[in-house]
Parts: structure tokens; sequence; C-alpha cells
């Protein structure tokens, strides 16, 4: 099976050729802003971050904002920065440049260039540039082997684990078994289901370290001394129907489909193997997109029972409706309807099946609900306190 | 044979979940492992939310998806909501571990 994509120099390949706006701290967020919005064919992100952070948090930041310049869904980069930041423009821009020589990066320092308006005109001169040499390149044929998946399910409820997360799990074992890589991710939401995850992992240290990472987020949870429920399961999640965090796990854990687990990853760390992909992410919504996209990740397959909005800037996201009520009621954001299992008109394969081939008609251009509503949602996780 | 009204996942599973909302005092049939049960439902079920399909007793496992998802926190008889109100979870609870200490 064939997608049209774009083959980047380097061999990479891009479901889609963004020009990205992207500023390495809060105080540059409105020249980011200013330089995309005077932009047509750009993408921007905003977020609270890159400045009175502890070491390992601006590492984390830092590796974020790299992971979406050098994304292969993102051609050209606009790195903005205020002058004074921790996590430094200069150095995100001269790391996606060196992963990525091949890419147009550029630049701007709010304080360099003397103040907003002049940042906002040089940023979006560069920018201008990028686009029309973005504009030049045609998709071609590419196999779907070379497809990185994103898996997530955000505000479910007790039907998500009997129809959308069986059904992206099948999904994503039709990927792998064509060859390519999907992501299980969303930590908190594999407490109680670790062993069956950790059974599937293909030697003793993957299924070690899926425990270990596993109990270490169930350890910071403890450690506060309180219920989670309430926060995960969210209220709207208990609403829903589910009573605990095992059960959501169960249901979450579907979504991985069934195939053996290759290799547990760290947040947003760089996807390099083929197959089942654990990466290390909070369960939100947002930070976990956010963390896949920076690991590199194509395209995204979003469960969801109570209905969301979300979407990356740089990942088409397919929002998939565990239930048929819900998806009546929210066409505008959900592209797929699973709740046709529920209801007992289509099995878990045949519907796995049409989510493969709606990933591939978006990975070859067709647009999400999330992406045509301009959802361009980012957050990063957070470990310690602010300065 | 029209659309069931509660499916369970795995045979050893003590809960089905509500696939539309149950009125309280309706018999229902659910399929266990090919075995069709019939239970009374004596409360409301809302969509989605869970009925108990046998007697669990206080402190018994809730089994769903054939794995544990909490424990029973008092006696739950069949055709029961089985939800927050009489299910505990037994991960992630942090004020547990503090009342232990």
């Amino acid at each position: 099976m064939e997608f049209m994509g774009y083959r980047r120099p380097d061999g990479s390949v891009g479901i889609r050729n963004h020009v990205l706006v992207i500023p390495t701290v809060v105080c540059a967020n409105q020249v980011a802003r200013g330089i995309s919005q005077n932009v047509k064919g750009t993408v921007w992100v905003e977020h609270q971050h890159g400045c009175s952070q502890l070491a390992p948090d601006a590492a984390q930041t830092a590796r974020v904002f790299i992971g979406h310049g050098t994304n292969p869904n993102v051609f050209g980069v606009v790195v903005v920065g205020l002058g004074c930041e921790v996590v430094r423009a200069q150095d995100v821009a001269a790391e996606i440049k060196k992963q990525c020589p091949y890419k147009p990066v550029h630049c701007v320092i709010i304080q360099d260039a003397g103040g907003s308006y002049k940042a906002i005109t040089e940023g979006a001169i560069e920018a201008h540039k990028m686009v029309e040499q973005a504009s030049l390149l045609s998709r071609e044929p590419i196999d779907i082997s070379e497809l990185i998946l994103g898996t997530e399910c955000g505000g479910s409820d007790a039907c998500s684990g009997l129809s959308a997360n069986p059904a992206l799990g099948e999904a994503s074992d039709l990927l792998i078994d064509a060859g390519g890589t999907s992501i299980l991710s969303e930590t908190p939401e594999l407490i109680g289901a670790e062993h069956i995850i950790a059974r599937r992992a293909i030697n003793e240290d993957v299924a070690n370290r899926c425990y270990a990472t596993i109990k270490a987020f169930e350890d910071s949870a403890n450690a506060i001394g309180v219920d989670m429920r309430g926060g995960n399961p969210t209220p709207g999640n208990i609403e829903g129907g589910l009573s605990s965090i095992e059960e959501k796990s169960l249901g979450c854990v579907y979504k991985g489909g069934t195939r053996p687990l290759v290799d547990v990853i760290g947040y947003a760390e760089k996807i390099t193997k083929k197959g089942l992909i654990y990466m290390d992410t909070p369960g939100n919504d947002i930070e976990q997109l956010t963390g896949m996209a920076a690991g590199g990740c194509h395209i995204c397959v979003f469960t969801t029972g109570r209905g969301t909005p979300t979407g990356s800037a740089i990942v088409p996201t397919i929002k998939v409706a565990s239930n048929t009520a819900m998806y009546n009621k929210m066409k505008d954001n959900i592209d797929i309807n699973a709740g046709t299992i529920v209801d007992g008109e289509e099995t878990i394969q045949q519907v796995g099946r049409r989510i493969l081939e709606e990933m591939v008609r978006v990975a070859s251009g067709k647009l999400t609900k999330a992406e045509i509503l301009g959802h361009n949602d980012f957050g990063i996780q957070r470990i310690g306190p602010t300065l | 044979m029209s659309k069931p009204k509660a499916l369970v996942m795995k045979p050893i599973d003590n809960v089905a979940t509500a696939t539309q909302e149950i009125a309280a005092g309706t018999d229902i049939v659910v399929s266990v492992d090919g075995k069709m049960i019939n239970i009374h439902v004596t409360e409301k079920i809302p969509f989605g939310h869970k009925v108990a399909i046998r007697d669990i007793a206080a402190g018994e496992k809730i089994i769903k998806y054939g794995e544990a998802i909490g424990a029973a926190t008092v006696d739950i008889r069949p055709g029961q909501h089985t939800h927050v109100h009489n299910l505990g979870g037994l991960r992630g609870r942090g004020d547990l571990e503090k009342e232990n200490k």
C-alpha cells in the first residue's frame, strides 16, 4: 500500500510541507504569531516555557522544539527568541540545521532585531521565501512501511475500550505488518495494564523498562498522597462510565494493538526503530501529542468517547469516535465513527481497516477536521518547578 | 437478533457495559462465552456504565476485560450499577498509602 508524500533529501518522508514558526520562550510567542499571521502557508505554536527552568526541564523543552523543527512534515523553520532566555533560539536553530542540513532554518532574536515589529518583519520575509520554495515540491508514491503512527486516546468513555481503541489497535497491527511504526504512549493510562504490554516485549530489558517507567509514574502520583481519580480518570471519563485508572488503562492499552513491543523511549525522544514503540508521556492529550510529534511521528489517530477538538500544528490528527451518539453530536471534530462496533453493525477488523485507509488518504494530503479547524495545540511536559 | 443492551468482554468478567441507557426494572440478556444470561437490572444504568452480572462480595475484585479494574467497597448484587460509589480503584491511590502509614 502506498501514499503520496514528500521525499526529503536525507531520505526521510513527510506527509505535510509546513513552514513552522516556533518561539523558544514564552516571551517570543506574540512575535511568532505575528510572523505566521503575515505569511500564508505557515503554522506556528505557542507555549509557556523556555525560561526560568532547571536543566532537565530546559533540555526537555529544547528537545521538543528541535524535534518539531526536524520532523519531516516540516519543510523549513523560523525560530524566534527574545535574547536572554534559558533555551536559546540560536542553539535550537543550530541543532535543527545540524540534524537536517537540507532544511531552511532562520533564527530571529527580538532584542537584536530591534523590537517586535522589526523581528516580525525579518521573520516574515524569511518565512515568505520558505513558503515559496516549499510550494515547488511535488508529492510522490511512498510505501506505508515508512509511516510513523502516533496513537492517542482522550476524553475516553467506557466504549473507548470496546470499539475505537481495539479498532485503532487493529490499524496499528496492519501498519506494523506492512513494515511501519506505531507509538503507544500515555504512561499513567498504562497503570494496571503493564503486564499486558510488558509480556509482548521483545526481550527482558524492554519488559523491565516498561515496568520501571510505569511504576515511576505511579510512585510520583502516590507520593502526593491523593486518589488519582478525578485527575485521571477525569470527571468526564467518570461521567462516561470509567471507574478507576485500571479500567481506563485496560481500555487504553488496546490502541497499541497486539504486535511485539520493540523499545521504550523517553518523552519527545527521536523514533528510530520500526514496529511498536512505547514513548513515556503524560496522559494529557496536548503534552502527549506534542511529545510524539517531537519524536518524529507523521500522523496521529486519536480515539475519543466524549469528543475532542485537539490537533497538532504539524502532525495531522484523525479523530475516531467510540460511540455513534457522540459522533453525530460532534461532527465538526470527528473524522471516523467506530461506534458502529458497539451498535453491532461493523467488526473491529472492518473499522481498523477503515482507519488505515483514512490514514493513507490523510498521508496523501486529505485534511483532517482538526487541521481545517486550525488546531495548533502545543504543550510541553513539565518536570520540575519554575524558578 | 436485536442489538445487545450490555456487553461482557471476557468470560470471567463480573460486570457488563451498557451499550444504551437501561431503565431500572428492565430484564436484559447478556452473552457470556456464547451462553445467554438473564439479568434483572435493579437500578438505572447510564450509557457506557457497568452493571453487575454476578454477586460480588465487599473486597472482591471487579473484573472487566478479564482483568481487575478495582475492588467492591460494599456487597454488590447482580443488576446493580457498578461505578465509583461501590468500586474502589487499587492503583494510583496515594490516599490509601497515606492511611496505611
